[in-house]
């Protein structure tokens, strides 16, 4: 059986799964912010396949500039958690539900 | 089975297992390193597709420098222990719930979806010099935006992560002299 579009989709689509799960299941900051960048790649495999099989290199690109997006994200992110974790000495989310009061 | 078949398979098992167990492993440190092997099983579908670029930047800046920035941090916080708190088992339960109805959703969507083959001719598109091109001609002002949005992250990771209270070292005092 050849590898198909579809089998992508699948494989995409499972990865991106399993990041929604990690982020929904887990308190630890740091495993939410791993499973964000795990969505992020399964969107950047699809974009791949799409662009193998349009014979299109704009999509290449795209995956390019996400890739870029990414690091400043992780950059500032860090950064941010770090800072919380000087205030409060926990990553746990669960501290942070004070907005809530 | 072609080798095609064969080393996509392989690769999406590594790839699915590695996920899984980033979100099911209590140490955040094994954690990082499942997430790293997803990430070369990725890189590995990225050459199969002949992308090689995107292959080589994907090992360089996620498995390179993202994921060893999360492993300092880690480490900078001593958080290698088994002690994280977990959710409640229905508060888990929901996650795994939500995130599998989702799946289902989209995999109703995609089933009528036209298969079309993937096949393994070789195209240039993901070669570095056609890709240089491409980015150098229609993608200029997206690119020094992106220099831009790299410079402000530097900034604003260097801001948000200082001492608070620490000031910086006085500069007009060395400007003075």
């Amino acid at each position: 059986m050849p590898v198909t579009s579809v089998h992508y989709l699948f494989l995409s689509l499972l990865l991106f799964c399993i990041g929604i799960m990690g982020t929904l299941m887990r308190r630890n900051a740091i495993i939410i912010f791993m499973c964000i960048e795990l969505m992020l790649n399964a969107v950047n495999l699809l974009l791949v396949a799409f662009s193998k099989m349009n014979n299109d290199p704009n999509a290449q690109l795209f995956v390019f500039f996400i890739m870029v997006v990414a690091a400043a994200e992780v950059a500032v992110g860090l950064a941010i958690i770090v800072m919380m974790y000087r205030k409060v000495h926990s990553v746990d989310i669960n501290i942070l539900n004070r907005l809530k009061h | 089975m072609d080798i095609y078949s064969i080393l996509f398979w392989v690769l999406s098992v590594m790839a699915v297992g590695c996920a899984l167990g980033v979100i099911l492993s209590r140490n955040p440190v094994n954690s990082v390193l499942f997430l790293i092997l997803t990430f070369f099983a990725i890189s590995g579908h990225y050459i199969l597709m002949n992308a090689q670029f995107l292959a080589i930047v994907n090992m360089i800046v996620y498995a390179g420098a993202i994921m060893v920035l999360f492993l300092f941090v880690i480490m900078l916080m001593n958080l290698n222990a088994d002690v994280e708190p977990q959710k409640g088992q229905m508060v888990q339960l929901a996650g795994v719930i939500s995130g599998g109805v989702l799946f289902l959703i989209i995999l109703a969507a995609i089933k009528t979806a036209a298969a079309q083959a993937i096949e393994a001719k070789s195209t240039d598109i993901g070669l570095i010099a056609n890709l240089g091109k491409v980015l150098f001609k229609d993608y200029i002002l997206p690119f020094e935006i992106s220099s831009v949005l790299f410079l402000s992250a530097m900034i604003g990771a260097v801001v948000i992560g200082k001492k608070e209270g620490g000031s910086l070292p006085n500069v007009s005092k060395v400007d003075e002299k």
